[in-house]
């Protein structure tokens, strides 16, 4: 493969950011199908529109997702690049990895593969990208006999279910989100690669409100860690904050002149309930007005922590704009305990009352946020088996629109015309 | 022995899964999972965790284009192999993290990575603008509006002070989705970038047969622009096909994503439109969508000057407006949207101007509300 001309993607070399294009070139001296994939981005550059083909359906054996097809519409010019299909590996959750099975991958790639890849794609998979039909099913073998590891999910089924790093390294994380994320995959390996669902479902798994994997914004079904009992206060702490002696915020603003720490200003006043107060040295939090935002412990996480009696929130249904606007998910389960100890049992069971409902009932390519908003919020909730409460809407509706039903209205909905206008000329 | 392609099915594994996590912690990980107290951030890109019993975690956290080769990954596994153990992990938003038990490892960590030139910038933590997540763009996908990696850089370049530090009010999320599909979820982030068309659908008369379920392609549309029609193909034969009503169309795509014969992707109609505002914690505020403040920008590669120089005029007058702790999306709101475009000369148009329709607005979309009587069920 020739190596092209690439004068604007050169530009990209500068700067004191990676340069990708870089990157791509020094992959090139090993895999010379990277100089195809910077020769048709190039002129992608100059026609200012893609030159990748629509779809194109290929995978591995008894598999309906983990592969991507994708073919060049300019294949005669850069023939490295004619099949490009793009293979989608499950992430371990937490991201973390030894160095033995990185370069086992990248070995396998290596082998069968262009050399790039995403670390990592949007919904979580490691993506290795770039490679040919015949590759397809050699590079499955290895990827489950040598490295014993598996595709994720793309199409119509469970995606690959992501988490944040919960209490592997935070101080925060309400439950084990690493343990049920792995957990709920392993249990779900059907789902995630035979695709039976009306369109995409996403699990995510967030150990607190920050929501570091942004489980409210792009999940169907979000799991999201809080606690029910007090905020834990460690009052010497506070007074070493408030003396100046620890770094706010764990030091989040050091570069910044904002002056002095003044706690009042930074966490009492911004709070969100304005459920906080000093009584002399000591900060009081009324926790029954508390609604768990995080940004008091955010900001001094060495004197004030989640309380002990943890679990989570769930929300369902969020997605992005396509097709009726983006959804973040509607608060559904406020409390929820998440234990290994029961394997997700309880977790599992709220799933599979989606699933079986939405599986019956959802248009193809309906996103059960979707879905959701076209019965309506109480519907689902009938569905779920969950009593309505307030904490479910934010304002009660301004209209008067309520479907009543036949039941609730004493003497029904069946009238007699005729005994009516006997009293009532028309 | 390996795949037999005359027996495809023989000694065939499936449904195993990922490795476990626990399989790949660091040691330091693995021996105080569950027992963090605390961290601090003592500078830009390093955090120190500290957990009960003594035990400390330095990470060191780097940038990387996400796009990356398998040459960058073994220089990466080379570093963890240095220092960390033969352990490293990734983030959410694309950064790369090493992780290691002392300051005194952690400073060599430190060294070796800024020996390496521009390939780990060590950055991304607290007030900063962290790496951008985007999608493919033109390197990987067929239904793009503008480029990913192309935008990113020369974005992450044009702010790439704001990555090495910590002196914004507050963190800045950029997100760059290449089409409204929005793989990369850009609609919760403080500045989106999103790649919009503005031309609506062509229809291949010559393709159509082969490649189009008709009935889908027309229940695709959300405006119900798309009509059955029939139609004459280049061998002058009558073909069953659509018609489109461009006055109807909102330039989604989702009819291209159902029918590979309704390409709408064109040089000049296609470019980026700039959101703002939107975050997903529920620290302080709800989670926020972000909001449509420039409706179109044009592609101009190789480093989409007219985006860059939107999204560096945002932060600047952010970085300097906004208070301590505020997000860009509730600085808006408190200054107020008219504000907003005031101070940062974004020009307001019509296109800001909601018309598609919005049903939901008082559903609860935040995990932040108070335990009363009616959560007993769930709490006591």
């Amino acid at each position: 493969m020739a190596k092209h001309d690439t004068p604007m993607l050169d530009e990209l070399e500068k700067g004191p950011w990676p340069s990708f294009v870089t990157d791509l070139k020094r992959q090139a001296e090993t895999h010379p199908e990277c100089w195809d994939i910077l020769g048709q981005l190039e002129l992608s550059y100059e026609d200012k529109i893609t030159h990748w083909k629509h779809g194109g359906i290929v995978g591995v054996f008894g598999y309906g997702g983990g592969i991507v097809g994708r073919y060049s519409d300019v294949p005669g010019r850069f023939p490295g690049v004619e099949h490009f299909h793009t293979i989608r590996v499950a992430q371990p959750s937490g991201m973390y990895y030894s160095t033995e099975n990185l370069r086992a991958l990248m070995d396998l790639w290596d082998k069968y593969g262009s050399g790039m890849t995403n670390m990592h794609g949007s919904t979580g998979d490691m993506i290795l990208l770039g490679t040919r039909t015949e590759n397809l099913e050699p590079l499955f073998w290895d990827l489950t006999h040598d490295l014993k590891q598996d595709l994720g999910g793309s199409g119509s089924n469970l995606r690959t279910p992501s988490c944040c790093l919960g209490e592997s390294r935070c101080e925060w994380s309400c439950y084990d989100t690493q343990d049920i994320c792995y957990a709920l995959t392993m249990h779900y390996q059907d789902e995630i690669h035979r695709p039976a669902f009306p369109y995409k479902f996403k699990f995510k798994f967030s150990g607190c409100a920050n929501d570091c994997v942004a489980a409210i914004a792009r999940s169907d079904f979000a799991v999201i860690g809080t606690w029910k009992d007090d905020i834990q206060i460690d009052q010497a702490a506070v007074k070493e904050y408030v003396a100046g002696n620890y770094s706010v915020n764990g030091g989040s603003h050091k570069d910044g002149d904002w002056g002095p720490f003044s706690l009042k200003k930074e966490v009492i006043d911004l709070c969100p309930t304005q459920c906080m107060w000093m009584e002399g040295e000591e900060l009081k939090i009324d926790n029954s007005e508390c609604n768990r935002c995080m940004h008091c412990i955010n900001v001094m996480p060495r004197a004030l922590r989640p309380g002990k009696e943890k679990g989570a929130t769930i929300c369902m249904g969020a997605k992005a704009p396509i097709l009726d606007g983006a959804q973040f998910a509607t608060m559904i389960i406020p409390f929820i305990e998440v234990s290994k100890e029961n394997e997700y049992e309880n977790i599992i069971d709220v799933i599979e009352r989606i699933w079986d409902w939405w599986m019956e009932v959802g248009k193809n390519r309906e996103r059960v946020g979707e879905t959701m908003q076209r019965v309506g919020l109480p519907t689902f909730l009938s569905i779920m088996e969950v009593e309505p409460i307030p904490q479910h809407i934010r304002e009660p509706r301004s209209n008067p629109y309520v479907f009543w039903k036949e039941e609730e209205v004493p003497g029904g909905f069946e009238r007699d015309i005729v005994a009516f206008r006997k009293r009532h000329a028309a | 022995m390996g795949y037999d392609p005359k027996n495809p099915m023989e000694g065939r594994i499936t449904d195993i899964g990922p490795h476990s996590y626990d399989d790949m912690l660091p040691p330091v990980i693995k021996a105080n999972r569950g027992k963090w107290l605390y961290h601090e951030i003592p500078e830009s890109g390093v955090l120190v965790h500290y957990a009960e019993g003594g035990g400390v975690c330095y990470t060191v956290r780097v940038g990387s284009p996400r796009l990356v080769s398998i040459e960058h990954v073994r220089e990466m596994c080379d570093i963890a192999d240095t220092h960390c153990e033969g352990y490293l992990r990734f983030t959410t938003r694309n950064n790369a993290e090493f992780m290691v038990d002392s300051k005194e490892k952690c400073d060599a960590l430190i060294a070796d990575l800024k020996s390496r030139g521009t390939k780990f910038p060590i950055g991304g933590t607290g007030a900063c603008v962290t790496n951008i997540v985007h999608t493919q763009g033109w390197v990987h996908c067929h239904t793009p509006a503008t480029d990913a990696s192309g935008p990113v850089k020369a974005v992450m370049d044009d702010l790439f002070e704001y990555f090495v530090s910590m002196k914004l009010p507050a963190q800045i999320r950029i997100a760059l989705a290449c089409c409204l599909n929005m793989c990369g979820a850009v609609h919760a982030s403080d500045i989106a970038l999103l790649g919009v068309h503005r031309k609506p659908p062509m229809v291949d008369n010559d393709r159509i047969t082969g490649v189009c379920e008709l009935p889908l392609a027309i229940a695709a549309c959300p405006l119900g622009a798309i009509k059955p029609a029939k139609a004459t193909n280049s061998q002058g034969e009558e073909v069953k096909s659509v018609k489109v009503n461009s006055e109807r169309c909102m330039f989604c795509g989702n009819c291209y994503t159902m029918c590979p014969a309704m390409p709408l992707a064109d040089p000049e109609g296609d470019g980026m439109a700039i959101l703002v505002g939107g975050k997903v914690s529920n620290a302080k505020s709800a989670p926020k969508f972000s909001k449509l403040v420039v409706p179109f920008l044009p592609n101009n590669p190789p480093r989409w000057p007219e985006v860059t120089e939107v999204v560096r005029r945002i932060v600047h007058v952010y970085a300097k407006d906004a208070k301590k702790y505020e997000r860009i999306g509730e600085w808006a709101e408190r200054i107020g949207w008219e504000k907003f475009f005031e101070k940062c000369d974004i020009p307001f148009t019509e296109k800001s101007i909601d018309d598609y329709r919005l049903a939901y607005d008082t559903w609860k979309t935040t995990a932040a509300f108070k335990y009363t009587s009616h959560t007993d069920a769930y709490t006591k």
